[in-house]
């Protein structure tokens, strides 16, 4: 599709031909993860993350429509539908919810990385600014879906999240209150919240898998990004995404599917939280109420605001949180660099650690119980947050001094990115060991 | 046999009326209008539908007996499935309600201001934190009322004095006073 060596589709069963004659599908799918499909022949295993969203995407669907054969959309038999009838009188719903509630934790694991992984390696970046914003918004209807999700079984979790969750709209004056009501057709969660919520879960992971296939489509116009951030130059730079890169997916996606077991089998709740066993009790608050574990960076920035300033405290908390997520939509034109890949931006390189740094720390301020150091220590992760999109990233593409690219993919495949990196002349440093070269 | 005009318009570089609007250009106009209008139409059901139902609203008021409650106690009751505190404040309370100044307040409101008059004891307010909507402790026998002896929201430590008024913490407003009346000398109507 993208490149002119691209391999064109040839049907080896008269079937196949036949079919691509009437309806070109196989053609569109060898196009697009068969043989038809170059890929920069130097992707790391950082590479491979996107696959396993997808891979986990197909879990949670398939699990789900299972589970959704013997839930219980009401507020009377949800709970008792999922942790008696699946939890105990079901053949397998057990394994079933249990692959399910951790099905959702690893697709957003895999997720964050892919994420992470597009930040440091500048895909963001043109051309490829509609990749990076469709995967936004995938990711927000994975927030949304994972959300009202963790809603179904009818938990104290389950029944203060959502009270929580929608009360966030509550914060914006005026039309908040109405629309929160509105969201929940009542004054609390009850029935009504809990049906909408039970049809919108199902359906939003049918819509993700719509973004994604636009996700690709709009990846595979410029072609996949790489390590270097080069551009792929010739024939030479790439491989057929089959069998090389479905070869190399298959086994990575093998281990992690290990993992994966491992904790679905031996710790199928670590994730998870005790008072969700609690049947949902609209009069009694649980003592410290967590969302999971994929939201705490957000809760974080959502409780680091505790001073009114010209607008009330709730409504700061609530706009900083929607806002940490919408400015990665601007971050094609924040960062300026027209370098891609952090490898060679040793400036950039350190401060996207730190930026990771700072994730895992509002992580674990916005997963544990509040008190006043975790306050200030979440205000300071948080304001360093927007310091970094806001302050930090725009400063560093226009003073920074990049490191040397290599002239094609091909040649830092063969020499080493580390020997390309160092000036031309000099020694050639050991692979690796680019800082010491500098 | 068509005329000059119309083999003009069907060329496309007919200008027809005075106003330079072509017949076409209006009825274009005029059916992709009417088209809107009737898409908006039919979204109509589809919003309204998610708003609270009749049953819901039908639940909308609730009658509590308070002649059980003795002077600094209290008791939660259910009103549109949200807990509500029904409490009998103690005279100590009420003083320590009414020797707050305004100006300490980040939502300024009295104890008369938050009662019914000649009621100034029963503190009727909504159990629902105004910061995201948890169910503060304080009600119940023994819970933790805060340093402010009202009520304290275990979720993100909002913290509410016995006239159920902010002090300190995240919440923005003090606890919602629902609308109630008392119907006799020891029942209350709330909705």
């Amino acid at each position: 599709m993208s490149f002119s060596w691209a391999r064109p589709y040839e049907p080896k069963h008269p079937a196949m031909r036949w079919i691509d004659e009437r309806l070109p599908l196989p053609r569109l799918v060898y196009g697009a993860i068969g043989g038809g499909y170059p890929v920069p022949r130097n992707l790391n295993y950082w590479w491979n993350f996107g696959v396993l969203a997808g891979i986990f995407l197909t879990i949670q669907i398939v699990t789900g429509i299972v589970l959704a054969m013997h839930f219980t959309a009401s507020t009377d038999g949800a709970f008792n539908s999922v942790n008696q009838m699946l939890m105990r009188d079901v053949n397998a719903g057990w394994l079933l919810r249990y692959a399910h509630m951790n099905g959702a934790s690893f697709f957003f694991l895999v997720t964050y990385i892919h994420i992470f992984r597009g930040l440091y390696y500048g895909s963001y970046k043109a051309p490829r600014e509609l990749v990076w914003m469709l995967g936004l918004v995938i990711y927000l209807l994975m927030m949304a879906t994972g959300f009202m999700g963790y809603v179904l079984p009818w938990g104290q979790m389950s029944y203060w999240g959502a009270q929580v969750i929608t009360g966030f709209f509550s914060a914006f004056p005026l039309v908040g209150e109405p629309i929160r009501i509105w969201l929940l057709g009542g004054y609390a969660p009850d029935q009504a919240a809990l049906t909408r919520f039970f049809s919108l879960h199902y359906l939003l992971p049918f819509v993700i898998a719509a973004v994604v296939i636009l996700h690709i489509w709009a990846l595979h116009i410029p072609g996949s990004s790489n390590p270097t951030g080069v551009d792929v130059k010739d024939e030479k730079d790439t491989l057929p995404f089959h069998p090389f890169y479905t070869a190399k997916d298959g086994w990575f996606a093998g281990a992690v599917l290990l993992f994966y077991a491992l904790v679905t089998y031996f710790a199928p709740d670590y994730l998870g939280h005790p008072d969700n066993y609690i049947p949902a009790n609209p009069l009694a608050t649980p003592a410290h109420i967590v969302p999971e574990w994929y939201f705490w960076p957000f809760y974080a920035i959502l409780r680091s605001f505790t001073v009114d300033f010209i607008l009330p405290a709730k409504l700061w908390g609530v706009l900083a949180m929607f806002f940490s997520i919408l400015l990665l939509f601007f971050l094609s034109w924040i960062d300026k660099s027209p370098v891609r890949s952090g490898s060679y931006r040793p400036v950039f390189k350190r401060f996207f650690w730190l930026l990771v740094i700072d994730v895992i720390i509002l992580g674990y301020i916005g997963g544990a119980p509040i008190n006043a150091w975790r306050v200030a220590v979440g205000q300071i992760a948080a304001a360093y947050y927007f310091l970094h999109f806001l302050v930090i990233l725009p400063l560093v593409s226009a003073f920074e001094t990049p490191l040397p690219l290599p002239n094609s993919i091909t040649e830092s495949v063969l020499h080493g990115e580390a020997a390309e990196a160092a000036p031309a002349g000099q020694k050639r440093p050991r692979r690796g060991s680019v800082a010491t070269a500098g | 046999m068509a005329t000059k005009a119309q083999s003009a318009e069907r060329s496309g570089t007919a200008v027809a009326g005075s106003d330079g609007v072509r017949r076409r250009d209006f009825l274009n106009v005029a059916a992709v209008s009417f088209a809107g209008v009737g898409t908006l139409a039919a979204l109509a059901p589809l919003i309204v539908q998610m708003s609270p139902s009749a049953d819901v609203l039908a639940l909308a008021s609730t009658e509590v007996d308070i002649s059980k409650i003795q002077p600094g106690q209290g008791i939660k009751v259910s009103w549109r499935k949200q807990p509500v505190f029904v409490r009998n404040l103690t005279p100590k309370e009420i003083a320590e309600a009414n020797a707050v100044p305004l100006s300490d307040l980040r939502d300024k409101q009295t104890l008369a201001e938050r009662t019914k008059p000649g009621r100034a004891n029963w503190l009727i307010t909504l159990g629902v934190c105004t910061h995201l909507g948890c169910v503060p402790l304080g009600i119940g026998e023994g819970e933790n009322r805060g340093p402010y002896g009202g009520y304290f929201c275990p979720c993100h430590g909002s913290m509410y004095d016995t006239a159920g008024r902010i002090r300190q913490g995240p919440a923005p407003l003090n606890l919602q006073v629902p609308d109630y009346k008392f119907t006799s000398a020891t029942t209350v109507e709330i909705g």
